[in-house]
């Protein structure tokens, strides 16, 4: 095997220019799949951390029914006490989570004395919800993230429109699941910006004044918010909830909780399965790419090399083994892209950190963009080039193989 | 027993509706450790015979047996294998391979068709390169030696499989007068040495007259066998 390697490596330096302009074409490929990866990645794991680490957290417990008609806020769709007792009690029990936070999620009205606008509340416990997006804070424009009772956050763009600063008091009126209306007076304890750009018209209290504001007289949410250690372990901690979660039946034998993770409830998954589709197709520009040129050198490479063939062939070399040659002579040109490839594309991604290239998400300005390339992510990448580098080798190798000797050396 | 025995062997070729016969029932018998020269002009089916001999092409007719094996039907791994172990190829043009040393285009038969050990490799090879004379020459590539010495090169590669038989299809055309019968000599010493019978075409004259055996091909038909050096002319 090493002397084909061997024969192979001297027919690559033999035709010199050749190699190194289809390896050079190969380690574009892999350079710029190697660039697009990691900073369209970084893109995304940056958005989806904003999205999950600021609003939604991780994954999210409903009463079944209510995120169908979650754009309502349904109070009368929130777990009960004792159904928020069993949650907890198996949301306490799990290793993988961080940190979970209950919320009363209810809409509202807001008025400063003089003018009066909508809102939509998320009664929180402050601390168990800072722990579990702990990027809320970063959000805050103004004033503090650590709500007190009697205290709101409010969005700036009600603060911009209606003129209301830190430290005012204004009121908020709702309605409760029974119909009837009720006020509070809150002072202005922060400013919130909203994660995903204007237009964003989430406040926050405390849970307590929520409940006071909706007449609760024993505690039910609207939704539990969950943060996990280890956010690549989503999918399985979501199915192991689920499953956690199925025995819980109504009186009509039907699931009482609801369980998803974030992709079910952001539009933003649907930005990030693009970035996903764009990445696949630019893999399979790469596939495209070294399979065109590898397939077009080695097909030169049998044709330059016909009277060789039939010479090794006439002396006894197997069909197999001349198969073999041509096969590990494209294999080499690939590993030689893609060994190139790889370090240049490492050496760009580290130039691209080192020059701090900044870029805006929603309210988030200057997020310096951080590309990262993860080991597995270079393999993976390798291995389709050096796999595609000997598919692109196997014609013109069986080709070589299956030659008559006799018509071979007459070749000319 | 023979080395080579035909027997009313016949090569047809079929271009579209026209049919050439390169061959047309041809006998003869060749003894080990021979030194035969197939002669005639161009087109009279030399080196069509020494394509059969060789295994590199199938009769239309006739049987053919080398070193004791039907070789008129080989399937076509039967064929190198065969190739690999009995036979020894020498070209017109030499046909080394030009990204490989003399030395490591000598050894190529015995790492890739033979597939011997390091050592025994290194045996054969060396023993070859002192009988042909090349031995300075070791790590030097095709393009840097002569036409004479590529020559020596492929007769040493021919013979490093220990092969009862080396074919040599115009193996002097490419060569000066002087160079051409130094081979030949290189030729008859090695048969001498090594007991490989060598069979070759041409049709330069000079040459001719250094073979032991001369079949004469005219029309694809055997129309003479001289015997020289000891053996008695017959035609």
């Amino acid at each position: 095997m090493n002397n084909l390697f061997k024969i192979a490596i001297r027919n690559l330096r033999r035709y010199k220019r050749r190699t190194l302009l289809t390896a050079s074409l190969i380690t574009i490929g892999v350079v710029f799949v190697l660039v697009f990866i990691s900073v369209s990645g970084s893109f995304k794991a940056m958005m989806i951390g904003q999205i999950t680490d600021s609003m939604l957290g991780h994954v999210q417990v409903h009463r079944k029914g209510y995120v169908a008609s979650i754009d309502n806020l349904p109070l009368n769709l929130n777990l009960m006490l004792p159904m928020l007792k069993k949650l907890e009690k198996v949301l306490g029990a799990q290793e993988a989570i961080e940190a979970y936070s209950p919320r009363i999620k209810f809409g509202g009205m807001l008025s400063n004395f003089v003018e009066t606008t909508n809102i939509r509340l998320n009664g929180v416990y402050p601390d168990q919800e800072l722990k579990t997006v702990p990027l809320l804070s970063s959000r805050i424009s103004d004033g503090k993230a650590l709500l007190e009772k009697g205290e709101i956050i409010i969005p700036a763009l009600l603060s911009r429109g209606m003129g209301v600063k830190l430290d005012d008091v204004i009121v908020i009126v709702a309605t409760n699941k029974d119909g009837s209306v009720n006020g509070k007076q809150f002072r202005v304890a922060g400013i919130i910006e909203s994660a995903t750009g204007p237009g964003g018209r989430d406040g926050y209290v405390h849970i307590e004044d929520a409940m006071e504001v909706l007449r609760m007289t024993e505690m039910e949410v609207s939704e539990v918010a969950i943060r996990l250690k280890d956010f690549d372990k989503l999918a399985s901690f979501t199915d192991t909830l689920e499953g956690l979660l199925a025995g819980e039946v109504n009186k009509q034998g039907k699931s009482v909780f609801e369980v998803h993770n974030w992709e079910k409830l952001s539009p933003f998954y649907n930005i990030a399965r693009m970035i996903d589709i764009m990445t696949f197709f630019v893999k399979l520009m790469l596939i495209a790419i070294v399979l065109i040129s590898i397939m077009n050198v080695m097909i030169m490479a049998v044709y330059e090399r016909i009277r060789e063939i039939g010479t090794i062939a006439a002396i006894g070399t197997l069909p197999g083994k001349i198969l073999s040659m041509f096969v590990i002579e494209g294999l080499c040109l690939g590993i030689l892209g893609t060994l190139s490839g790889c370090i240049l594309g490492v050496v760009i991604l580290w130039l691209i950190n080192m020059a701090k290239i900044t870029f805006n998400f929603g309210q988030q300005t200057g997020l310096i963009l951080s590309a990262t390339i993860q080991p597995a992510d270079l393999a993976i990448i390798s291995g389709i080039v050096i796999l595609v580098s000997v598919i692109a080798s196997l014609q013109p190798a069986i080709k070589a193989s299956r030659m008559e000797p006799i018509v071979a050396l007459r070749h000319v | 027993m023979g080395l080579i025995t035909a027997e009313s062997v016949s090569k047809e070729y079929r271009t579209g509706e026209i049919t050439v016969k390169a061959l047309k029932g041809v006998s003869f018998d060749i003894e080990p450790a021979a030194f035969v020269s197939f002669v005639g002009p161009s087109g009279s089916g030399k080196t069509t015979l020494l394509n059969l001999i060789g295994c590199l092409d199938k009769p239309t007719d006739g049987q053919l047996k080398v070193a004791d094996t039907d070789v008129s039907d080989l399937g076509r791994k039967a064929s190198a294998e065969f190739r690999g172990s009995h036979i020894g190829f020498i070209f017109q043009d030499f046909n080394l391979m030009p990204v490989l040393t003399v030395y490591e285009n000598i050894e190529y038969p015995l790492l890739m068709v033979q597939s011997l050990p390091p050592a025994e490799r290194r045996e054969r090879v060396g023993k070859l390169l002192q009988g042909v004379g090349m031995a300075d020459q070791r790590n030097k590539y095709s393009d840097q030696i002569s036409g004479g010495q590529k020559q020596r090169v492929a007769i040493a590669r021919a013979l490093v499989t220990n092969p009862k038989l080396v074919l040599a299809d115009e193996p002097t055309a490419n060569l000066d007068s002087g160079t051409a019968h130094a081979v030949i000599d290189l030729m008859k010493k090695m048969r001498d040495e090594m007991g490989t019978t060598f069979i070759f075409s041409t049709h330069d004259p000079k040459i001719v007259s250094e073979a032991e055996i001369i079949y004469r091909l005219e029309d694809g038909m055997l129309v003479g066998k001289s015997v020289q050096s000891g053996g008695s002319d017959h035609e």
